[in-house]
Formats: structure tokens, sequence, C-alpha cells
């Protein structure tokens, strides 16, 4: 691929400058240039890749205006936001290694299809260098898989799945969101506390690979505790109401109700679940709990009145009292007017990770920038202490299992820190048999053309 | 057997909504002989009256509350409803809280007009044109019409809970000496549901409107030809399907906090539901809604999907596929009609 | 030649010419200019045009000459892109035998569900076709990728693994899709001239050879005795039948070939990016193709690549302007006025481009009743009849007249 300017700016002049140019024909080809899309000119252009219609469009959108202040940030606009608690201290606010960022967007339409057209368009058409997005697995995997073809970085935004950096992990891709496994090992210990460790646990799971890899990981973490998971019912995506999967659980003998659902699936479970009284319910001689293994603090929104006091994880909460929370919540909140979401702290924090990578490497080049990443520990991010691991381009960071706030003060004050367990709780090995076992490589680095 | 009978309360409460929603699309099929693809947008429009009237009942002044901070460390703004701020907190609340089966009231006259409106505007230039163009033209409504509420509500689900009345559950069961705890919302949605169908084939059956309008249906030319305007009733029978639609869509919203793309959800099935019943039967939609809601409900218990697994999933078009090869015309349709 | 009447033929030229240079026609704007937003000519849109066309193009031989609608026909797209990945799995990265092995399979396919559906008419033949396509992607999306069994990797989409077997693969052949070597997504030239930029890609080209043989194919069906058939059904099947004639046969073989066109469509697109969602099934992408079809123009030849052009540019052109793009844009209008402008065209571009497509299928429907070719017809028209008038204007014959219609 050859290089592209995409500088829009003054957009009529450039016209008819290019006039000009035109009695100057040169041919490029491919092998021209050593890597895909490297930034030749004054800019540098990222790919941004989020849903915008369709289901998560509210998310996506979240994500758009987190990267939308990253580059902000970046070249040097705001308050700096998490550039000023961030631990590494290459990034001086002068864009990337002297380049102003730019940066296009595109529809992901959470379909792996269209996300990876809108990606390959970014890549082929706009130059973009880093690809960035997504809210959901399946997504996040089907470009991941697209950028590591192509030579490009992958800095995956909300992705749940234990397949992203399990048995589907690239060279080319980084996922900062926590996993499934970690939230079944963060929420393990809370539940005991709460619930006792006689438990009779009723899942329902969504039907598709995050489900699956989900409900694995919480059935696993919550039998080492001594939980029996009394059944697993698979709930196709399409449902929009479970009345049919949630009636049969009172008569089941289970006690606890954990739901393996995200987004709209989640919204609608959990309001048919309170709506039979489930919680109101004595069973066995205890009270009946709902579980929501993977919270999102704009779905529960959905959810209303009903989340509260249920327990679930997420991976960051605006409420979080640490330096870097703090800056990105109030550069965040003064901009848009209301605290960001976890979509949009991963993906704020993903862009500035991706920056200061090639910074350190000093260099655009996939293959350097992922050397950069491996292994980089870093603070001031929200989360405490980080760890891009080497192996398998997972985060490693403190989780949060939150609970739904009984008395919300605002709009946006619907969920409770219970407890942020540490990093060392929720590390596995690299090949734990969740994540592809021995057999999940990363494969070779690429840097395209 | 407590938990059969749950499974038929939930099959009759999924039904419902597919029942209604097929009723609509034959009204308007039968009688104007239009493939509606946007009737899943009038669903959706209906719950977002419910959605509309609660916001503005619930629009607030806000009073600065010293003692408590926001997210930005900036003194809270306490936001109190201007109802409550006139009728006092009691009466206000109460207003609020029965902001959904208040809509009914709103959302009939909204989305009669709605109804007229599309027929007038649009859909009327279109009844020569072939079904194909009906669908194209429908469904770029539809999509106008969702993207519309998504510009201004966003993507996210909105709860519209039930008055607290009707929040809970009731032992239905506890005069047989069973134990069938059930939603009272999801009660009171059947029992809506029963009256409104009740209410458009008594309509239909016992008013001189309703006799031409199904002389009509029969056969639209010699209705003409006796110099009764048909196209005008026709017109009225839109604004009644397009108002059957959309009081789905009103109480809908307690049992499933609608978004913008609800419409599409149902549209798929409510067509499968529509053809599974018969072409142009009123009686076939209505069954044929029950009997999927029914079945789909069976369906999705654990002894089912470990017998079949997947079947939840396939249930309803596997279904629609015995009764069409079975019986050419679904269950009740008449010849002839949208067989070309 | 080649069979055809001289209007074919011109047709089949200019098509040939449009795609050929589809480089340099779909980039007209230099790509440092605002404007450049509008390019179309990026090697994946362009395939995607090509592919989509294919698709319609089958699409429209059942529709467009026998009236069945058949609502599930992305079913065979994702059939015929689920027997590419696997060739690519089990074989090699060599797109012939994972082409060839998507139109077969999805000709199969298209047996079975044509041979069920067609027993029925009108819409009871539409639902059944959604009802099997459906029930496709329903199980492909989750029961067909649990573990055990794992044939459609479900939500991810079906990709090649590095520790998949592909017994033909040789070192020295690419390690994505290829012909012989070729690897599809490369690109053998980049031209630079001036301001612009034009990518020829090996993919593109591929595709795009595929589609003229297809679309002459289409040509000649449309112009054979069995096209003529398949018109009759769609006038009067009764009437075939008292003819003595049964026209079963011939409306499964139309529905065969269209499955087969969809089928190469999702071969081409899996060679393309070798990846196969389960999305690809649902019924919003069946909708998507009679949409396509419909709004280009229902059993005409060109019409359904057309449409199919129409739709993709709005999904991958319009969806990707964002305010920022809005800003520059309208940057040397005065404050006020650029953040009015802005304010204006927001809900219709980004994520409003659903709006936008919306509102222009109403348009086009309403006023265009024979799709997007009786625009180009009616456009033809106006400059025709301009430039003959100050030769002929007193000519009453020759103005554009409504042809009659029997039916009516």
């Amino acid at each position: 691929m050859s290089k592209f300017n995409v500088t829009r700016r003054g957009a009529i002049k450039t016209t008819a400058a290019a006039g000009a140019g035109l009695a100057l024909p040169t041919i490029f080809t491919s092998s021209a240039y050593a890597i895909t899309n490297n930034p030749t000119g004054g800019s540098v252009t990222l790919g941004f890749n989020v849903p915008q219609t369709g289901p998560y469009a509210d998310e996506g959108a979240d994500e758009l205006r987190a990267y939308e202040l990253a580059v902000e940030h970046l070249n040097g606009g705001g308050d700096g936001g998490m550039l000023n608690t961030f631990s590494s201290k290459v990034l001086d606010g002068t864009g990337i290694m002297g380049k102003k960022v730019e940066y296009v967007t595109g529809d992901t339409q959470t379909k792996s299809d269209a996300a990876r057209a809108s990606a390959k368009s970014m890549i082929e058409k706009d130059g973009a260098i880093m690809i960035t997005g997504g809210s959901s697995s399946g997504v996040a995997i089907a470009v991941q898989g697209l950028c590591q073809e192509a030579g490009v970085i992958f800095m995956a935004g909300l992705t749940h799945s234990n397949d992203t950096t399990g048995k589907d992990r690239k060279a080319n891709g980084f996922r900062h969101f926590f996993n499934g496994y970690m939230s079944g090992a963060a929420l393990a210990p809370v539940l005991k506390n709460l619930y006792g460790d006689d438990r009779k646990a009723y899942h329902l799971t969504a039907d598709y690979t995050w489900g699956w890899t989900q409900q694995e990981s919480i059935a696993a973490a919550t039998e080492a505790l001594g939980w029996e998971t009394v059944n697993n019912v698979l709930t196709p995506l399409a449902s929009t109401d479970f009345s049919s999967y949630i009636a049969p659980v009172l008569n089941s003998g289970a006690d606890v109700l954990v739901l393996n659902h995200y987004g709209g699936n989640m919204v609608n479970s959990l309001t048919n679940a309170v709506q039979f009284g489930l919680r109101e319910k004595q069973v066995n001689g205890k009270n009946f709990e709902i579980v929501v293994p993977l919270f999102s603090r704009l779905m529960a929104r959905g959810a209303g009145e009903n989340i509260k006091g249920i327990v679930g994880s997420t991976n960051w909460h605006w409420s979080l009292q640490d330096d870097g929370s703090k800056a990105f919540v109030k550069s965040f909140g003064e901009k848009y007017g209301f605290p960001p979401s976890q979509a949009a702290h991963t993906c704020y924090v993903q862009t500035l990770l991706y920056a200061d990578a090639v910074t350190r490497a000093g260099s655009f080049a996939p293959c350097d920038v992922a050397a950069a990443l491996e292994g980089f520990e870093f603070d001031g991010m929200g989360n405490g202490k980080t760890l891009y691991r080497a192996e398998d381009h997972q985060c490693f960071k403190d989780v949060l299992v939150v609970k739904g706030k009984e008395n919300p003060q605002s709009e946006f004050d619907l969920l409770e820190v219970v407890e942020v367990t540490p990093a060392a709780q929720v590390t596995y090995p690299p090949n734990h048999p969740m994540f592809g076992g021995d057999e999940a490589s990363l494969g070779q680095c690429n840097n395209g053309a | 057997m407590d938990a059969i009978l749950l499974q038929i309360l939930n099959g009759l409460d999924k039904g419902s909504a597919y029942a209604l929603i097929a009723l609509g699309l034959t009204l308007i099929f039968g009688t104007l002989g239009v493939v509606n693809f946007a009737h899943g947008a009038l669903f959706m429009l209906g719950a977002f009256c419910a959605v509309t009237l609660q916001r503005l009942l619930s629009l607030s002044y806000e009073t600065i509350d010293e003692t408590k901070t926001d997210f930005l460390g900036n003194p809270l703004k306490v936001k109190t409803p201007y109802v409550e701020g006139w009728f006092g907190p009691e009466v206000g609340g109460a207003i609020i809280d029965w902001a959904v089966p208040l809509s009914v009231i709103i959302a009939i006259p909204i989305m009669v007009g709605i109804g007229y409106a599309m027929e007038r505007g649009l859909i009327k230039h279109f009844y020569k044109r072939p079904h194909a163009d009906q669908i194209l033209v429908t469904f770029g409504l539809a999509i106008v019409l969702q993207e519309i509420v998504k510009y201004f509500f966003g993507a996210n689900p909105i709860q519209t809970p039930p008055p607290d009345a009707l929040l809970g559950v009731v032992n239905i069961g506890a005069a047989f000496g069973l134990e069938i705890a059930y939603p009272i919302w999801r009660m009171v949605y059947f029992l809506f549901s029963v009256a409104i169908i009740g209410g458009v084939f008594s309509f239909l059956q016992f008013t001189t409107f309703g006799m031409v309008v199904r002389a009509g249906m029969a056969d639209r030319e010699t209705v003409g030809l006796l110099g009764i305007d048909i196209d005008k009733r026709f017109t009225t029978m839109f604004g009644l399907a397009a108002a059957v639609a959309g009081l789905a869509g009103v109480m809908y919203g307690p049992i499933n906090p609608p978004n913008y793309h609800m419409g599409m959800d149902f549209l798929v099935l409510s067509f499968v539901v529509v053809v599974v019943g018969g072409m142009g039967s009123l009686p076939g939609a209505v069954l044929a809604g029950f009997m999927l809601g029914i079945l789909e409900s069976f369906a999705s218990t654990t002894w089912a999907t470990t017998t079949i697994p997947g079947i939840n999933q396939i249930i309803i078009y596997l279904v629609a596929i015995i009764v069409l090869l079975t019986r050419p015309r679904g269950l009740m349709g008449r010849k002839g009609v949208m067989e070309d | 030649m080649l069979g055809l009447n001289k209007k074919d033929m011109t047709l089949l030229i200019v098509v040939a010419i449009l795609t050929l240079l589809a480089p340099f026609i779909l980039n007209p704007f230099p790509v440092d200019s605002g404007m450049a937003q509008f390019n179309a000519g990026y090697p994946d849109l362009m395939q995607r045009f090509v592919i989509f066309g294919i698709l319609a193009i089958g699409f429209n031989i059942l529709f467009g000459l026998t009236g069945y609608l058949s609502f599930g026909h992305a079913a065979f797209l994702g059939v015929g892109s689920y027997a590419a990945v696997w060739m690519f799995k089990l074989l090699s990265y060599n797109v012939v035998p994972a082409i060839l092995f998507s139109v077969i399979l999805a000709g199969l396919f298209s047996v079975l569900i044509g041979y069920v559906s067609l027993r029925r008419s009108g819409i009871y033949f539409s639902i059944l076709t959604l009802a099997f396509a459906q029930m496709s992607f329903a199980l492909a999306y989750s029961v067909l990728s649990n573990p055990k069994f794992n044939l459609t990797n479900g939500e991810t989409g079906l990709q090649v693994y590095a520790d998949d077997p592909q017994i033909l693969h040789r070192d020295g052949l690419p390690d994505v899709p290829h012909l012989f070597g070729w690897a599809m997504r490369d690109n053998f030239l980049e031209l630079k001239l001036g301001g612009w930029e034009f990518t020829f890609n090996n993919g593109y080209y591929l595709c795009a050879a595929i589609l003229l043989v297809v679309f002459y194919l289409s040509i000649r069906l449309f112009r054979s005795p069995f096209g003529l058939m398949l018109r009759a059904v769609k006038s009067n099947q009764q009437r075939l039948n008292y003819t003595g004639l049964n026209p079963k046969p011939y409306t499964l073989a139309a529905f065969i070939i269209s499955g087969m066109y969809a089928g190469l469509a999702g071969g081409l697109l899996a060679s393309m990016d070798p990846l196969a969602g389960a999305e690809r099934m649902q019924w919003t992408a069946s909708g998507e193709i009679v949409l396509m079809t419909i709004l280009g123009g229902a059993g005409t030849l060109i019409g359904p690549v057309l449409g199919a052009g129409f739709i993709k540019y709005f999904e991958n052109i319009f969806s990707k302007i964002n305010d920022n793009v809005l800003h520059q844009w309208f940057s040397f209008m005065p404050d006020g006025m650029e953040d009015f402008l802005v304010f204006i065209v927001h809900p219709f571009v980004g994520k409003g481009w659903h709006l936008t497509l919306g509102i222009l299928f109403m348009l086009v429907v309403t006023f265009l009743p024979g799709g997007l070719v009786e625009g180009g017809q009616r456009l033809g028209r106006l400059v025709r009849s301009r430039g003959k008038k100050p030769e002929d204007p007193k000519d009453p014959e020759h103005h554009p007249k409504e042809t009659p219609h029997v039916a009516e």
C-alpha cells in the first residue's frame, strides 16, 4: 500500500493545488514501503471502529466520545486527562512522535462481516495505522484476525470472551478489557462471603461463544467454592422474552440465578426474573439471589430498579478514587456532561497505551509497537498497577465487583463497588485450558506490506 | 402439572403480543391488500408513546442540594418533577407511577392519527403497485421511523415500569391447590389483549360499519358499485390496525423495556404468524399467534432442548414449514389471497 | 456476437468497460480533497460492489423472471461462504476449489429448499424460504458451533487457523487466499497521478471477470426459451398448466440457478476475506438482497447490480462521515453557519446512515416505480429529447409516451 495523506483541512485549497501535480505521473508498487500505512506526512491516522447502529449504538457512541477525548489529549488539547497520571511520561501532547493524531470512524453494526468491511476501508482507503473499538467479542475476534492479516495493530475495545486473548489471540491484537475467567475469579470469593458456600446455581446462558465461555468460567469458579450447578439453559440470542426460561427456575430447587447475558438480553432477562418475583423468594431456607457476572452501567440503566442489590463484575467504574480515574472522569465529565462508561474508559486507555508504545518504540511498525507493549507494566490509568502480558496480550489488573445501588443519588449513580479484587487473584497461566491450552499461540507479528 | 400450566400461561402471554400485531397486519392485508413492513414500527411507536408520556410527566425542575455532590464534585442538582410540585409528592408520584396505563388513553388518538397519515400520505399511492414496491416503501418507512426514535431516545432499552400496585406476582392457582405464581402485569397484558381482540371482532361483526368493511374485504368492487365509499372506510381500518399495534406496544413496555428496534424483532415473527394463520383470516391470525406463543414456550423447556438441541431456536419456523406444507393456505386462509 | 443481439451486446460492453475501469471511475476525487470521503475505489468496497452485484443478478433470475419472491436467499450466500472457508481449512488457500465447492454446495442446498418451498406460491413461498433461512441462521449461530461439532464457529465466524490441515498447501504459496499463487489481497498496480490515487487489486479483477461471465450468462438466460418459459410462469401459471406444461421443473431450475449465483457470491466473499459469519444468513441479509433488486429495478438486467452498488455505497461511505469530517467540509464558512450546517447534516450521516437509506428507499420507489433503471431511462430520454429538439421540434409521433399497461 502506498501512503495516504488524509488531511482534509482546507479542502478547497488542496483541490486547486492538486491539479497542478497532475503532470507528474508516478507509479508506486506495494513493495515501496516496509510497513502498511506508515505515516510519512505530518499526521497519523487511527481507525475507530465502533457500533453506531444496532442495539449497542449507545455504547459505541460513548466509545467514540472517549476516542475523541484521547485524540484531543494526545494532540495537547484539553486538560490532558490521564496523560498527567500515566506512569509512563513519554507522551507530551504533541501527537504521536510529533505527528498530529487524526482519526476516521466506522460502523461495525455489531456484525463481524460489517466490522471487517469497515476496518478494511479504514486500512485500504484512509491509511489507518491502528484499528480499535468494538462492543462485542465476535466482532473483536473477527477484526483482530483482519488486522493480523493486514499488518496493523488492533487495540480491542469492549470484549469479554476468553477467546479474544485465548484460542483466538493474535500477535497484532491487544486487550485491555477483562474477561470471563477474571469475572469468575473475582466474583467467587465475594459470592461466598455474601451468600455462603452451600448454594445451588441455575445458569441462563446466551447461546453463542461469549455466553459459553463466561458460563464455563463462572461455573468453574463457583463450583470450586462448593456451589452446585443445578442446570445450565441456553437461550437464543434473538430472544426478547425470557419468561419461559425464568418460570422453571422457581421449581428447580436452585437458590441462585446466574444470568450470563449481556446488553439487551441482560436487561430483559433480569427484568423478567424480577417480574417473576424471584428476588422475594425463599428457597432452601435462604434468600433467592440473582447474579449478573458482567455488568455495564449503560445497560443497567435500561434495567432500572431491577438492578438494585444485584452483584456482578465490571472492568472499571467512574466512582473509583485513584488519580487516573478521577482525572479521566473530570475531563470526560466536563466535556460531555456525564460520567464515562467502562467501554469509554477502555477505549481511552487503549488509545493512550498505543500512542505511548509507539513513542517508546520510536516506530510505527506493528512489530516494534507490539514489542513495546509486551510485558509493559504501567499505573495511573485506573485499576491500579497493570501488566500487558507478553504471552497472550491480555492486561492483568484489579477487577471490580459491584452491586446495584439501593439508593442512587443520580441517574448515573447505579453501581457501588463492593470489592476490588487484586490482579494476582485473577491471573491465570497463559496456557490455561479455557484459553486454548498449549495449542494457543500468538503467531508471528505482521508489519504488513 | 404446575410447570406445564405455567408454560401455557407464558405461551398465552407471548401469544398475546403476536396475536395483536398479527391482527393488525391481517386487517391491512385483508382490507387494503398491502404488505406492511412498517407494522412492527407501529408497535414500537406505541411503546414509545408510553416512554414519552413517562418522560413528560417526569419533566423536572432542579434545586441544588449543598449537602451532596455529583460525580464531578459539584453540588448535586436534585430533580423534582413538575407534577410532584403541582399536586404534591403523593398525587404527583401516583400520576407518574401510572404513566403506562395512562398512555393507553393518549396512544389511541396518536396511533390512529399516525395510521391515517401513513395511509393517506403514502400507502394509498401504492395500492395498484406490485407487492415488491409496497415492501420497499414500507421497509423504508420502518427504518425512518426507527431512526427518528433512536435519534431522540437512544439505542439502549428504556425502563417503563408498571404501577406499583400491579408489580409483583399473584398465585393464580391457589383456588385449585396449585402453586402457579405469575406476574400481575403479564396477566393484565393477556386480559388486555383478549379485550382488544374481542373489541375488534365485535366491531367488525356487530356494527354496520364493520359489516360494510367485511363485505369490502370479500368483494371490494361490488361494494363500491353499491355506492359505498369503501376507500374511506378502509382508511379508517388502517387507523384501527395502527391503534391495535400501538396499544400492544404501550402495554408491552413493562414486560420488556422498549428499545428502538423492538419493532423489527417482532416484524418477521408476526409475518410468520399471519401466514401460518392464513392470509386474510382474522381468527386465523389470532389462533396462530397464541399457538406459536405456546409452542415457543414449551420448546424453551429443558426437557425440549435436551431432547432436540436448539429446538428453541427454530421452533416457530419449523412449525411454519410443517403447517404450510400440510395446509396450503395456513390454518384458516382464504383461497386466492396473496397467492400470486 | 456471442449470441447476443446488438442492444444486449452494447450493454455487456458498457458493463465490461465500467467494471474494468472501476478503479478510475470510483475514485473521481483527489485523495487530499474534502470530497475524497466519497471515493469508493478501494479494493474492499469495489469487491463488495461486484460480489453483491452477482448476488443480485442471481436473485433477479428467480424474482425478476418468475415473480417468486424468496425471502431466504441469504442462506445460500452463507452456505457458499462456509463451504469456501472449509475448503481453505481442509485443502489450501487456493480459491478455485473453494469457489467451485461453494457453488456446488449452495446448489445442493437450493435443490432441497427449493423443492419444498416451491410447493407453495405467493407469500406462502416467501415465508417458507424465510423460515428455512432463519433456521439456518439460528443453527449456524449457536448449535452448529458447539465445541464438539464446530461447523460454523458461531458468533465469531469461521476462519482459518494455523493448525488446520490445509493438505494441498505448499511452501512458497501465500498464506492468504490466492489464485495459483496470485494473492487476492495484493494490488498489482498502484497508480499515482497528481493528487489522484488508483488501486488495482487482484481480488477485484477476479471478481470482475466472474461478474462479466455470469452477467453474460444471465443475459443469455433472459433471452432464451427457458427465460421465456419463466416469464410465462410469472404472468399466468394457470394458463401454462392448461397448455399441458408443468411449470415446476422450470421454477425449480430457476431457483437452483439463483441459489448457485448466491453461493458463488458467498464463495467470492470468503475468497476476498477468509471469514464466514452467520449474520450473512439472517433475514435482514435476505431482506437486503430483495431491497437491492427492487431498488435497482426487478426484472431488468442491470438494475439489481445498480441497487447492490447503491446500498453498499451508503453502508460503507455514509457511515464513515463523522462530525469531524463535516466540520472540515464546512470550515470555509463563518463559524455560526458552519455549526448550523453540521447540525443539519449530522442526523443523516455517520450513525444516521440508516435514516438516509430509508428516506432514499421511499423516494426512489415512490417517484421511480421501475427503480434506479427507470431513473436512468428517464434521464436518458431527457437528454435525447433535448438533443433532438432543435432538429425535429414538431414531430408529435416521437414524444415519449407512456405505454398502456396490458393488465389494466
